[in-house]
Order: C-alpha cells, then sequence, then structure tokens
C-alpha cells in the first residue's frame, strides 16, 4: 500500500511505546494509551485462563457420566468460567483497551479527564483479580457466576467471600472508567467535534459508561449484603433467617441484565467503525444507530425480571417484563440492518478485521432472534435454564463481543503497534473461529430445548451425540483463539511497519503517527467534517 | 446410531403442542431473518467487492421510509409473538377445576413426593393419564427447579414457600425429572423419573408398595400429638380460631388487611403464628419454626383443608 505519510525509519521518532523502557514507566503511568496496553496484557491472560476451565469442562462433558473429574470440581470450573470471563473479560475488554485507547485519540484530545484516577482503575481491577486468583488456587468456588442465595449465602461449601469480594472490588474499576469516559467525551472534544460527528463508537462507549456508572454500584450493594448474610447471618435472603431469596435475584439481575450490554454496545461500535471502513461508505443511519446505543442502555434497566420467570413471580410481572424485553430487540435489529445497508453500493474488501465485523452481525443475529424465544414467556418455561440460554448468550457474548473484540484488535493493532499482523493468518483464523463457534454452540440450541439443563457435570446417554460435536467444535475455537495470539506478538518484532493509516481510515486516531506520540497529536485538530467521509477521501492518498 | 438422536423432545402433556407451535413459529422467523440478513450480505460482498483501490462509491447516509420500514416490520412481529407467548402462559397459569393434588418437597439433592392417599416415593412421580394434576411444592434447603421437559413445565422451588405447577399428561410413559436450578454438589443427579400410567394402573400403584398413612390422617395425628385440638376447638369456643371449614375462605388479621386461607398462608400460620394473627385471639400460639419439617406442614396442610372441604367437625 503506497502512502504519502511515508514513516521516518523506526527508532528515529519518540511514541508513546519507546518513550521510555523502564518498568516504573510503565506501572506508573498516566498516559491512556499504556494504561491500554496495561489491561491488554491482563485480560488477555484472563481471557486463556478462563478460557481453559471451558476446556476442561468440554472435555467433562464429551461422555455422559463425565469423563474428567468429580461433580465438585466440575461446579468450580463452571463457576470460575463464567466469573472471570464475565468480570475480568468480557466487561472491561473493549472499553478498557479500546476504550481507553481511543476515547481521547477518536476526539482529539490529549488524554482522558483523570489520568490518575485511570491508572488507578487498572489497580483496583488488578487486586479484585488477585482476590478471585486467590480463591481458585484454594479450590474456587462453587455457586455459578449467579451467586444465588441461599445456596451461596448458607449452604456453599467454598471460597464465596474472597471471589463475591475480588468482583466487589473490580467493580469501582468498572465505576472509575465510566466516569472517566463521560466527563472526557462531553468536556474534552476537539473543537468542531460536535455529538454527531462523534464516531459511533464513542456513542456506544458513552452508553456503555452510563450503565457502567448507574449498574454497578448495585452488583455491589447486592454482593455486600450476600456477604452480610454469609458472614454474621443476618437474614436478608435466606427465608430460614427471614429472609427473600428471590429479593437476591431482583436486585443481582438488575446489575447482570445491564451488564450484557456493557459486553455488547462496545462490540457494536467497534462494528460501527470497521464495516463503514472496509466498505468505503458514510454509515447507514448514523443517528438511528447512535440512538439505539442510547435506547438500549435505558432499557437494559428495565428487563431483569425475564431472567426470573419460573421463579414464581407474579404473572402480571411477567407480563410487563416480557414486553420490555422484546422492546429491546428493536433497537438491536435497527442497528443490524443499518450496517448491512451500509454495504449497499460500496467498495468492499475482505481485510481480516471486515470479516470479523462481517461474522459479528450473523451470529448477533441469531443470537438477538434466539432471545426472542427467551422473551415469548410460555417459551422461555421450557428453555429457561437449559443450554439453548447457554446457547443464546454464548452467541451474544462469543459470537457477538469477543468477535467484536477480535475485529477491534486487528483494526487497531497497526495504530497500537505501529506493525501489519500477516493478513493470511488472520483471515485464517476468523474462518477457524467462525467455523469452530457454530459447531460448539449451534447444537447446545438443540440440547436446550431437547431439555438438558445447564450445570450439569453429567447427563443422560441421549444427550452425548449433540455434546460430543459441541466438544469437537470447542477444539476448533480454542485453536482459532491461540493463532491470533501467536501473530501478534510475532508481528510486534517482525511485523511491517504499518504506518499511520494503513486502512485509509477516517478518524481522528488515523491521523497520526503509528504508534502514536506520548501526546497523541502534535496540534489539537480542528474538525470540520462528519465522520466516515469516505466517499470524500481523494483517489490515490492511500 | 443417528437414528437414535433425538431432535425434538416428546409431548406429553395438554401444553407441550400449543407452546411447540409457538417453538417452531419462532424458529421459522428466527431461520427466515437469519438467511435473509446472510444472503444479503453474501449478495453485497460478490457484487460490491473492490475492484480498483481508487474507487469511491457514492455517499448515501439514510432513508427515513427504509428506518421506519425496519422498525415497523419487527416492532409488528415483537407484539405479535409477544401476545401470543403471554396469553398462552396467563392461561397456563390457571389450575384447571377438579386437579388432583401431589405435594413435592426438594432437597440436596433429591425429589420427595407425598400423595394426599398416603403413598410417598422418592425422585419418582408416578401419575394418571388425562387427568389435571397440580403440585404443590417447596423445598427445605436451597433453591430447586422442578423441570419436566415432555410436558412444557418447569417452576422454581423454593424454601420457605410454595411454588405450585399442574400438568395434565396425554401420553403414557417414563419422562425424565430433572432438577433445573442449580443446587450444589449433586445438581446433575437431582433428578428421575415421570411415570405416566393408565388410571387404573396408577389406582392399583396407589394401593401397593409400602402403604403409609393418608396425607389427612397423617395430619391429623400431628394434630392431636402436638397438642393444636387443645386449642382450635372445632366449635370456636377454644383459645385458637376454630379451623373448620377455614381453607379457601377470607381472613380478617389484626393489621385490618385481608388474607386468603390458601396453603402459603396456613403454612405460615403455623411456622409464624405472630405475622398474621386473627385479632380476638391473643398471640399464644408457639412458632413451630424448626419444630415440624416441611412434609409434616404439608401433612397439617392437607388435614386443616380436609376440614374445610367436607365440613366434618372432628375437632
Amino acid at each position: 500500500m503506497s502512502t504519502t505519510l511515508e514513516e521516518p525509519r523506526a527508532g528515529t521518532r519518540i511514541d508513546y511505546l519507546n518513550a521510555d523502557y523502564g518498568w516504573k514507566s510503565w506501572l506508573f503511568t498516566t498516559d491512556h494509551k499504556r494504561i491500554a496496553l496495561l489491561y491488554l496484557i491482563s485480560i488477555t491472560f484472563y481471557f486463556f485462563v478462563g478460557g481453559t476451565f471451558a476446556v476442561l469442562m468440554r472435555i467433562q462433558l464429551i461422555e455422559p457420566q463425565g469423563s474428567l473429574v468429580q461433580p465438585e470440581t466440575y461446579n468450580r470450573l463452571f463457576t470460575m468460567h463464567g466469573i472471570i470471563m464475565i468480570f475480568f473479560f468480557l466487561i472491561p475488554s473493549i472499553p478498557a483497551v479500546f476504550g481507553n485507547f481511543l476515547v481521547p485519540m477518536m476526539i482529539g484530545a490529549r488524554d482522558l479527564a483523570f489520568p490518575r484516577l485511570n491508572l488507578l482503575s487498572w489497580y483496583i481491577y488488578m487486586v479484585g483479580g488477585i482476590f478471585t486468583l486467590y480463591s481458585v488456587i484454594h479450590g474456587g468456588v462453587d455457586t455459578g457466576w449467579t451467586f444465588y442465595t441461599p445456596y451461596s449465602s448458607t449452604y456453599a461449601n467454598s471460597q464465596v467471600i474472597p471471589v463475591a469480594l475480588g468482583v466487589f472490588i473490580t467493580g469501582f474499576s468498572s465505576i472509575l472508567t465510566g466516569l472517566n469516559f463521560i466527563v472526557t467525551i462531553h468536556k474534552m472534544r476537539a473543537p468542531g467535534m460536535t455529538w454527531f460527528r462523534m464516531p459511533l463508537f464513542l456513542w456506544s462507549m458513552y452508553s456503555t459508561s452510563i450503565i457502567m456508572v448507574l449498574g454497578t454500584p448495585v452488583l455491589a450493594i447486592t454482593l455486600f449484603l450476600l456477604a452480610l448474610e454469609r458472614l454474621f447471618q443476618v437474614g436478608i435472603f435466606n427465608p430460614a433467617l427471614g429472609g427473600d431469596p428471590l429479593l437476591f435475584q431482583d436486585l443481582f439481575w438488575f446489575y447482570s441484565h445491564p451488564a450484557v450490554y456493557i459486553m455488547i454496545l462496545p462490540a457494536m461500535g467497534v462494528i460501527s467503525e470497521i464495516i463503514p471502513c472496509f466498505s468505503r461508505k458514510q454509515i447507514f443511519g448514523y443517528k438511528a444507530i447512535a440512538f439505539s446505543s442510547v435506547g438500549i442502555a435505558v432499557l437494559s434497566f428495565l428487563v431483569w425480571g425475564h431472567h426470573m420467570f419460573v421463579t414464581g413471580q407474579s404473572i402480571y410481572a411477567g407480563l410487563v417484563f416480557s414486553a420490555l424485553s422484546f422492546l429491546v430487540a428493536i433497537p438491536s435489529a435497527i442497528k443490524v440492518f443499518n450496517w448491512t445497508a451500509t454495504l449497499y453500493e460500496g467498495s468492499i474488501s475482505y481485510d481480516a478485521p471486515m470479516l470479523y465485523a462481517l461474522g459479528f452481525i450473523g451470529l448477533f443475529t441469531m443470537g438477538g432472534l434466539t432471545g426472542l424465544f427467551l422473551a415469548s414467556l410460555s417459551t422461555d418455561v421450557q428453555l429457561n435454564g437449559t443450554y439453548f440460554i447457554v446457547a443464546h448468550f454464548h452467541y451474544i457474548m462469543v459470537g457477538g463481543a469477543v468477535m467484536g473484540y477480535l475485529g477491534a484488535m486487528h483494526y487497531w493493532w497497526p495504530k497500537i503497534s505501529g506493525r501489519l499482523y500477516p493478513e493470511a493468518w488472520a483471515r485464517l483464523a476468523a474462518a477457524i473461529i467462525f467455523v469452530g463457534f457454530n459447531l460448539t454452540f449451534f447444537p447446545q440450541f438443540m440440547l436446550g430445548y431437547l431439555g438438558m439443563p445447564r450445570r450439569y457435570a453429567f447427563y443422560p446417554a441421549e444427550f452425548q451425540f449433540l455434546n460430543v460435536m459441541s466438544s469437537a467444535g470447542a477444539s476448533i475455537l480454542g485453536v482459532g483463539y491461540l493463532i491470533p495470539l501467536v501473530y501478534f506478538v510475532w508481528s510486534m518484532r517482525y511485523g511491517p511497519v504499518a504506518g499511520p493509516n494503513p486502512w485509509g481510515a477516517t478518524g481522528l486516531e488515523w491521523q497520526t503517527p503509528s504508534p502514536p506520540p506520548t501526546d497523541n497529536f502534535e496540534y489539537t485538530p480542528i474538525v470540520t467534517e462528519d465522520p466516515y467521509e469516505y466517499s470524500k477521501q481523494e483517489v490515490g492518498l492511500v | 446410531m443417528l437414528a437414535d438422536i433425538p431432535i425434538y423432545p416428546a409431548q406429553a402433556s395438554t401444553i407441550a403442542r400449543e407452546v411447540d407451535q409457538l417453538h417452531y413459529v419462532l424458529t421459522g422467523i428466527t431461520l427466515f431473518f437469519t438467511a435473509l440478513i446472510f444472503l444479503t450480505i453474501f449478495y453485497f460482498m460478490i457484487k460490491y467487492r473492490r475492484r480498483s483501490p481508487d474507487e469511491r462509491p457514492r455517499p448515501i447516509t439514510n432513508s427515513v421510509p427504509l428506518e421506519v420500514t425496519w422498525t415497523v416490520i419487527p416492532t409488528l412481529i415483537c407484539v405479535g409473538i409477544y401476545l401470543w407467548g403471554a396469553s398462552l402462559y396467563f392461561t397456563n397459569a390457571k389450575v384447571p377445576d377438579g386437579a388432583m393434588e401431589i405435594f413435592v418437597t426438594g432437597k440436596q439433592w433429591m425429589w420427595k413426593i407425598q400423595h394426599p392417599e398416603g403413598r410417598r416415593e422418592i425422585n419418582e412421580l408416578h401419575v394418571p393419564v388425562g387427568r389435571p394434576v397440580k403440585l404443590t411444592m417447596t423445598s427445605e434447603d436451597v433453591i430447586h427447579d422442578f423441570f419436566i421437559p415432555a410436558f412444557r413445565i418447569k417452576k422454581d422451588v423454593l424454601p420457605g414457600r410454595y411454588t405450585s405447577l399442574w400438568f395434565t399428561a396425554t401420553e403414557t410413559g417414563r419422562y425424565h425429572l430433572f432438577c433445573g436450578q442449580y443446587c450444589g454438589a449433586f445438581h446433575a443427579g437431582m433428578g428421575g423419573w415421570v411415570i405416566v400410567m393408565k388410571q387404573d394402573d396408577y389406582e392399583r400403584w396407589l394401593n401397593g408398595g409400602v402403604f403409609g398413612q393418608t396425607m389427612e390422617a397423617a395430619g391429623e395425628s400431628i394434630f392431636q400429638d402436638r397438642g393444636c385440638l387443645t386449642c382450635h376447638l372445632a366449635d370456636g369456643s377454644g383459645r385458637g380460631p376454630s379451623l373448620v371449614g377455614l381453607f379457601g375462605k377470607s381472613v380478617h388479621i389484626s393489621t385490618g388487611e385481608t388474607v386468603a386461607a390458601n396453603e402459603s398462608y396456613l403454612r405460615e400460620a403455623i411456622l409464624h403464628p405472630n405475622a398474621k394473627d386473627v385479632p380476638g385471639y391473643t398471640a399464644t400460639m408457639p412458632t413451630y419454626q424448626g419444630q415440624l419439617n416441611d412434609e409434616q406442614v404439608l401433612d397439617l396442610v392437607a388435614y386443616i383443608r380436609s376440614l374445610g372441604q367436607t365440613g366434618k367437625a372432628r375437632p
């Protein structure tokens, strides 16, 4: 790819990576880009820890009687898989890595509003993570990531308190990150960067931040109450102590349903950047997508009761929560249609980020549509608590959020590292992940409809065939995830120099050198155009 | 081997077919829209693939008619599916009149079943075909969930309260019973079988095996042994209110509220007498929390209910 902004030879220019090499310069940095890398390393570690638990689970389920471990151990495996993947990978993934890296760059700022607070949030995240790892080493926890009472508060004989404390602490890191993004987006936009000139990634970050700031304290309170009951027998959730077991579920899902959107909204933001870039088109329906993000953030707080249709909650509550849950499907559908329409009459190239983005649209569509089965009251009765749910939320969380995350990795890696990864390997990995993912999780829809409950360490023999398919898919998926790990690390040293804008993308982050200098921009940029003005790009510039 | 792999669950209850119709319509909608999105993407990927690096497509930024179309159509579909699913759920929430009753107690990690006629069983539920059956369920410890996939029914079983579930089995046979809510170490083993039998086979089964007292008789013994009858005299002259004809009536309690004397009320009145006491009776009844187990409470409830339904005035 020819470029008029030819890079000087590596090593001659000072950027955020080579400004200082000392360990202190990393551990005490307040540079949002370095903090993003600290997060990147941390969440990659947790992703592979959580993934290892998943591999062990899929090995266990190859045989009906359970081929690997005792039920007590299996219960710890799925619990730790859920807790680590949700609280230590998915929730921080795109916001803490790409949000940190990109929010200031996309609005033309030199850093976030509160750089030291940003560093603090990484330390808080690490302290929470250490509590959780401590508990894994000391036997783990077996309550399921949902910590349902009174099992967790009274009956569980595992490391409930250290893990709950770990999740409690990590929540503050989310709150601080969300707060930082909200203030930054409000106060630090470059001249001319109006709200409707912001890239859609920022709208999704803004919506996500609102959920983080409003929702996470409720989780903290809930876990605090759980700890009170477990440690001091204060009767809050256990009926034997005078408590209400469903109160926990109401409180827990009041946070944890919106948390689903903390995980998926950022991925939607990534897709809204990648699709226009690789089809050289302005995004179709900018405002529809932007307002959908905000709409999802608001509605997400009003649907928690759909997790409780079979708990014996009031029928009328069920009717209301079901209606609201259908409502939250609409903004997601609008986004899918707008992304697809953006491709129309475009100039589409199939670079790796685009493959992930297109994969995201397909898998997210399936994940979203299967959500309708669960929002609908009478079909949910059969499917609630079965593998159908497991398949549904993995289509959203893995098919959606992880595909979005990998799309972001491939799209912005040249900006972050200054290097290109091997494109052929990246496309191959995208294809392997797509195939492996579907083979892993599609059979689980069928298992759930047949009635196989989730969280079973062993199961009736007639479910074996579908479980073997799922385990086979998981092994393919595992390979698919290892390949990028290898070539990203390889590219840091051996990858071709990327140049400031290898994709010919619009957006302020592409107008600085790669890797960017510590202060991002030499001069504060002045924004005069809408985002995604691909049709106005001069021919031959990129 | 492939022929043995089930792809849809048995339909063995009256509601299974209705729920499946909705399930299949939703499956159709899912396949249609997934195919629509995938095929459109593939078509665009091929038709609009980049042919020259100098391509600059004309900008198309939005279209209000299109946005309205793809907002309104999904909304209409969602409203339709919502109304269908909700009305089915609402209709099925009502227990048919004349349903026979069976009582379920969950504990880590077994299901204990009491038939009013006295037969008790563990991890098996025998029921007759073609008759509505109502289950009244509670848990001795954590939250469990009573799930019979072939009947398309599931309900959480909670400690400290009753939940209920009903079904009418339509096919004789053996069907899986699962615990659908994670409940600890041996959760996967907390299951068993629902055995649907012809009516006369069921009668024969009820009278066979180890036969205990009927639940009413067991309740009556507890009522006597625990001294309940010394206060709850039939004519209302005792220190406690008469329980004759109580079940199903409305009770005025001290707070001024009116509550229905159903299973849950009786349970609470036995375990926490002062929570909703009746004016005119000084609160002298001791709490039976921890004194009676859940099965005994169910026996007592069955007994008190028999006083209400037949009007017989033995105590």
